[in-house]
């Protein structure tokens, strides 16, 4: 794992004590919110329905067992005893107190962390593959890359008033589990001809609420180059993205007025100028910042393990768990690992400060101290021997953290919605949970298979919806809550936006709906065929026929 | 919500903010304090009146140490101030889910 140097502790203590004068100023009236508020939104500090909400980086969803512990200490001392993991692979706080903030930063300065560019028209927390530097299809570690872009992106003077808040997206496999063709900028890696690692460049993706999938404008980016071409990017947008209207301002609608090819070619004029300067850089300094992500000393592991396939035998939950939440190890022998925070009936991503800190020490027992927080809001032991499976899954499961439903239906990513959340217009949390209780059957959830039910409480989206198989969208009609179906989304390597399959349901036929939905899809499907394969070749008619009835669906188109 | 909304046909509004140290939900009382008890709001029937009553809400903000009062409108439910609208029922409730429910 990266560590700070002397630089960074330094820069950081002074931010925190910056901020503690902030807020002993605006408690003594000495600043008035208008002039606070960008200061706390600066920290990470919103003000939501109820209390403040602290937003945590974590960057590119990479924690060492150490932070992860820091984290459980937060939420049992400042907070209600509970962390929320978000689709950014931030965590947040509900319920911190104004005087307690700066302690609270100051305790994320002791192992390295911060609130800093989690608000704001900044470069926000990158984010990345969260199985890097493990997954068995990776060409090579992205964090390396993405940290590079984190010390870049970091208070950077001229990209620290951009015209809206921009989010980059970083994976090193050619299957893509960051979503990033959903990010301002998404980085691809590929190998050229020489074997040299280097970056697809897709620009102008993002949800909210003009959904598109971003575009490619380079198909091979040398990894010397990062730096300059991610500033060319930068300044192209920050120049000519439109500051006069909010919901116009991403990337996203630069490209798509400017189009993609001619964005290219102001990116590549504007590269041309800086791309040979002290910008990107130097290899040794790279290699530098490489050796934080080494591989771990693993053990020679065979690859073969009888006696993981005796537990699976003998243990059906066990079996179901492997099935759903363990994949393919890059190093011989051992196994990756996720940690679904989705029990059924469950809050989506919460963690309670015992589970954070049993979970740090379950890293430290089965891996190498390294833990990861996915988009999906669960957390990835990344480096478990296989042998060692049956073990982990047993305290996992003692934890109420051992669900086997990673991928499948009750592993839905819900944004906080408007039990917590200003801009929500209709809650997330309860109809996740509703949902998810309509399936707690784990042989039904695997006969199911491999799907994804995102849900967010406002046109946001926070939580992908745009992007799931199954999406669902709160909307607020006259201060009733509604909920909007989007069906065919996809968010790997194959990004799509999905589309509204008709009229909303109130919130007691939602769940009713979404039963419907997996109905339809397990009479039509073939064999072997997932929910997203059904539903392209089929098209969205029977879904509709069963949702609305034929004549309505008719009149539906 | 329902229920409420047919509780009453003439809406009142009244005054709520959030408290600068802790962001908690209050409500404007008829006495000019701030609680944390929707019961305790100043219930405000005419319009131009809940106008000036905000707009000094507003200017007493900092003194009072609380964030950005707004109006909102509520009905009478069981002869007490009821909240129209999920948003303002779940401010007044707190969340209708949560990790921290047993811990609040």
């Amino acid at each position: 794992m990266y560590r700070y140097d002397e630089f960074d502790h330094a820069f950081v203590a002074e931010r925190v004590e910056q901020f503690r004068g902030q807020v002993a100023r605006r408690v003594a009236g000495e600043l008035s919110e208008d002039e606070f508020k960008p200061l706390r939104l600066m920290n990470g500090l919103y003000l939501q329905l109820h209390a403040y909400m602290l937003r945590v980086a974590i960057p590119y969803g990479t924690l060492s067992a150490k932070q992860m512990r820091k984290l459980a200490h937060i939420a049992r001392t400042y907070d209600r005893g509970y962390g929320h993991f978000t689709t950014r692979q931030n965590i947040q706080y509900n319920w911190p107190k104004l005087g307690d903030v700066p302690a609270i930063l100051d305790e994320l300065a002791d192992v390295e962390m911060h609130a800093i560019q989690t608000s704001g028209n900044c470069i926000r927390n990158t984010t990345a593959d969260p199985l890097a530097g493990v997954a068995a299809d990776e060409i090579d570690d992205p964090r390396v890359h993405a940290e590079i872009i984190r010390q870049w992106s970091t208070l950077h003077p001229e990209f620290s008033f951009l015209p809206r808040k921009f989010k980059i997206a970083v994976t090193g496999s050619p299957n893509d589990r960051a979503v990033t063709r959903g990010h301002d900028i998404g980085l691809r890696m590929h190998r050229d001809l020489q074997g040299k690692p280097g970056f697809e460049v897709m620009v102008g993706g993002g949800q909210g609420r003009t959904p598109i999938m971003a575009k490619t404008i380079r198909n091979f980016l040398p990894v010397d180059h990062l730096l300059s071409y991610l500033e060319a990017v930068l300044r192209v947008y920050n120049q000519l993205g439109r500051r006069d209207n909010i919901y116009k301002a991403r990337i996203k609608i630069l490209v798509q007025s400017e189009g993609a090819e001619n964005f290219a070619e102001m990116v590549e004029a504007e590269w041309l100028k800086i791309r040979d300067n002290a910008l990107d850089l130097p290899v040794e300094e790279r290699d530098r910042i490489a050796a934080y992500f080494a591989p771990p000393q693993y053990e020679n592991l065979s690859d073969a393990c009888p006696e993981l396939q005796a537990a699976m035998a003998a243990e059906p939950r066990f079996a179901a768990w492997v099935d759903s939440n363990v994949g393919d190890h890059k190093q011989s022998g051992y196994a990756i690992a996720t940690i679904s925070l989705k029990p059924h009936g469950g809050i989506p991503g919460d963690a309670s400060a015992d589970q954070m800190e049993a979970v740090a020490t379950l890293a430290e027992t089965f891996g190498f101290g390294e833990l990861r927080v996915s988009y999906k809001q669960n957390l990835i032991l990344p480096d478990v021997p296989k042998a060692d499976l049956l073990a982990l899954w047993r305290a996992l499961d003692g934890l109420d953290l051992g669900t086997a439903n990673a991928g499948r239906i009750s592993d839905i990513i819900a944004c906080p919605g408007l039990d917590y959340c200003n801009l929500a217009n209709a809650r997330s949390i309860p109809i996740a949970q509703r949902i998810s209780e309509r399936f707690t059957d784990l042989r039904r959830e695997a006969d199911i298979g491999e799907i994804s039910l995102n849900i967010s409480g406002c046109i946001n989206a926070c939580a992908h919806h745009h992007v799931a198989n199954i999406g669902i969208l709160g909307v607020n009609k006259n201060g009733a809550e509604f909920y909007q179906i989007t069906l065919g989304g996809v968010a790997n390597e194959n990004a799509a936006v999905g589309a509204i399959i008709g009229p909303a349901f109130d919130e007691w036929r939602i769940a009713n709906a979404v039963e419907d939905i997996v109905d339809t899809y397990l009479s039509q499907r073939r064999p072997d065929e997932a929910f997203i394969d059904t539903y392209q070749r089929v098209g969205p008619q029977p879904f509709k026929e069963k949702l609305y009835g034929p004549d309505q669906a008719r009149q539906a188109g | 919500m329902s229920k409420n909304q047919n509780a009453t046909t003439n809406f009142l509004q009244a005054i709520t903010a959030n408290r600068l140290s802790d962001g908690y939900v209050v409500y404007l009382t008829a006495r000019g304090g701030w609680s944390e008890r929707i019961e305790d709001c100043r219930a405000i029937p005419d319009r131009g009146d809940a106008n000036d009553v905000l707009r000094h809400a507003e200017r007493q903000a900092g003194d009072d140490l609380v964030v950005g009062p707004y109006l909102f409108k509520i009905g009478v439910a069981d002869g007490r101030p009821a909240p129209l609208g999920q948003r303002e029922i779940l401010r007044t409730t707190g969340p209708s889910v949560g990790t921290d429910l047993n811990l609040a």
